[in-house]
C-alpha cells in the first residue's frame, strides 16, 4: 500500500496541484465577475439590470459540461480557441459567477436600506456607496453562503477531466485503469485531495465570518 | 429670533406634487425655505411632512413641480444630483449610521470620498465635530456600541462635516427613549441658534417655540397653515390646527 502510493505520488501531487490551480484561478474569476454581475444587478441603470439578469440566468440555468463543450469546442468555431486548462478555468469561473451573483446580490438586498440613503444623502455617488458602505456590509452576511458556492464550485472542477485537464478526477480514472485491484486506495487519495482543498476553505471561511461579524 | 433669517431663498418648492400609487401624498406644494431660516414642520402621521423633507433632496422623486437650492434646480440622478446632495445635510428618524464603521470613520467618509479630503484633514475636523456635539471620547467605537441619543449626535456631526447649506431632520428624535430626546434636541438648537438653515419634521412642539423661525402644519398632503411659532401655538387659523393642538398640547 504505502508502496503504491510512492510509486504514483508525483501523478497524484500534480493531479492535486492542476485542481488547485483550476479551483484558486476559476474561484477568483467568480468572485470578481460575480460581484460586478450583482453590481449591475441593483444598478439604476436598466440595460446593465438586464445584462446582468441574461448572464446569470444563462449559466445557471446550463448544465457546467455543456459549458464546458460551448467553450472548448464551440467557440473554435468562431475563431476564438482557448487552450484546454484555460478553457477550464473561463467555464467553472464563468459559471460560478452566476451563483456568486446571486449570492451577493442577497447580501445587498439583506443590508437595511437606510444605509444606502445615508450614503446617498452625503453625496456618495451610486458606485461609491456601493462600494464605501453597501458591500463591505453585503459581503458579511454573504460568507456562508459564498463558501458553499466555492466549495461546489471546486468539486465542479472534476468536470474538467472529461476535458483533456489531468487534475484529481483524471487521476482517479488513469490510476484506477492501471491498477484496477487498489481502486479503494485510489478512491480514498483523490477523496483527500479534494478535502485537502475543501475543508481548508470551509475553515478560514469560518474564521472570516466571525472576524468580522458586525455588531446591529 | 424673527429677525434672523435674511430674506434670501434658499430652499424654494414650488407646484410640487408627488403620489404614491394613488395615494396624492404631496399636494400643490408651495414653500420657501430662506437662509438662516429653520422651518419647523409637524402635522398627523400621513400628512405628508416626512415626504416632502426626504424630496428636498430627492431621495423622493416628485413627479410635478419644481425644487431648486441655492438657484439650481434638483437635478435627475446622477453625479449632478450627488454633488447637491452633499450640500444639503439629512439626519434620519433611525439614524442610519453606517454599522460596519466607526464614529470617526462615519464622519469623514464623505468628506473624504465626496470633498476628496486628506484623512488627517477630515479627523481633525471630525473630532471637532463630535466634540461640538458631546460624543468626542466615543469616537473609536462602532455604532451599536453608542446609545440612541449618542448616535443621533454623531448622525448630525456626520451631516455638519459636509459643511451643509441646510440640513434636513426626518423626525430625528422619534426613535429616542424619552430621557435622550433632550440630548439630541440640545445640539439642534444650538445648531438653529449658530445660524443654520434647518427644515425639522418634528412632534417636538417644545423646541418648535423655541428654535423656529416658522412653523408649518401639514395635513393630507397639503401645507395647511405657515407662520411664526408664537402665532401658531396661540392663535392658529385653521379648524384642522386646532384640532391637531388641542390633541397633542393638552397631555
Amino acid at each position: 500500500m504505502v508502496q503504491f502510493f510512492i510509486d504514483n505520488f508525483p501523478l497524484l501531487r500534480d493531479a492535486f496541484l492542476k485542481t488547485l490551480e483550476l479551483s484558486v484561478l476559476a474561484g477568483l474569476l467568480a468572485l470578481v465577475l460575480g460581484t460586478l454581475l450583482a453590481a449591475f444587478r441593483v444598478s439604476p441603470i436598466l440595460p446593465l439590470r438586464g445584462l446582468a439578469t441574461f448572464y446569470v440566468e444563462t449559466f445557471r440555468n446550463t448544465p457546467l459540461t455543456v459549458v464546458f463543450f460551448f467553450i472548448i469546442f464551440g467557440l473554435p468555431q468562431i475563431d476564438f480557441a482557448v487552450g484546454f486548462f484555460t478553457g477550464a478555468v473561463l467555464a467553472v469561473g464563468l459559471y460560478t459567477a452566476a451563483f456568486v451573483c446571486e449570492a451577493v446580490r442577497s447580501g445587498i438586498n439583506a443590508v437595511p436600506p437606510g444605509q444606502a440613503e445615508a450614503a446617498r444623502a452625503l453625496g456618495l455617488t451610486f458606485g461609491q456607496s456601493l462600494r464605501e458602505v453597501v458591500l463591505p456590509q453585503a459581503f458579511r452576511t454573504v460568507i456562508p453562503p459564498l463558501g458553499n458556492v466555492l466549495i461546489a464550485m471546486v468539486k465542479n472542477t472534476s468536470i474538467a477531466a472529461g476535458f483533456a485537464v489531468t487534475e484529481l478526477t483524471a487521476s482517479l480514472q488513469r490510476l484506477s485503469n492501471a491498477n484496477g485491484g487498489e481502486i479503494l486506495l485510489v478512491l480514498l487519495a483523490v477523496v483527500a485531495g479534494y478535502m485537502l482543498i475543501t475543508l481548508p476553505a470551509a475553515y478560514v471561511v469560518s474564521r472570516v465570518e466571525r472576524r468580522v461579524a458586525i455588531l446591529r | 429670533m424673527t429677525d434672523r433669517p435674511t430674506g434670501e431663498p434658499l430652499v424654494r418648492l414650488s407646484g410640487v406634487n408627488k403620489w404614491f400609487g394613488d395615494l396624492h401624498v404631496l399636494q400643490d406644494i408651495d414653500l420657501t425655505i430662506d437662509r438662516g431660516e429653520v422651518v419647523v414642520v409637524i402635522g398627523p402621521s400621513g400628512s405628508g411632512k416626512s415626504t416632502l423633507c426626504r424630496a428636498i433632496n430627492r431621495l423622493e422623486a416628485i413627479q410635478d413641480g419644481e425644487i431648486t437650492i441655492d438657484g439650481q434646480r434638483l437635478p435627475d440622478e446622477g453625479k449632478e444630483l450627488a454633488r447637491l446632495r452633499s450640500d444639503v445635510g439629512m439626519v434620519f428618524q433611525s439614524f442610519n449610521l453606517f454599522a460596519h464603521k466607526t464614529v470617526l470613520q462615519n464622519v469623514t467618509l464623505g468628506p473624504t470620498t465626496v470633498r476628496k479630503q486628506s484623512r488627517t484633514e477630515a479627523e481633525k475636523r471630525a473630532r471637532e465635530l463630535l466634540d461640538r456635539v458631546g460624543v468626542g471620547h466615543q469616537a473609536d467605537k462602532v455604532p451599536a456600541q453608542l446609545s440612541g441619543g449618542q448616535q443621533q449626535r454623531v448622525a448630525i456631526a456626520r451631516a455638519l462635516a459636509m459643511d451643509p447649506k441646510v440640513m434636513l431632520f426626518d423626525e430625528p428624535t422619534s426613535a429616542l427613549d424619552p430621557e435622550m430626546i433632550n440630548e439630541v434636541l440640545e445640539v439642534m438648537t444650538a445648531l438653529a441658534h449658530d445660524g443654520m438653515t434647518m427644515v425639522v419634521v418634528t412632534h417636538e412642539m417644545g423646541f418648535a417655540r423655541r428654535a423656529a423661525n416658522r412653523v408649518v402644519f401639514m395635513d393630507a398632503g397639503r401645507i395647511v397653515e405657515s407662520a411664526t411659532p408664537e402665532t401658531f401655538f396661540t392663535n392658529p387659523t385653521s379648524d384642522r390646527a386646532k384640532d391637531f393642538l388641542s390633541k397633542i398640547l393638552n397631555h
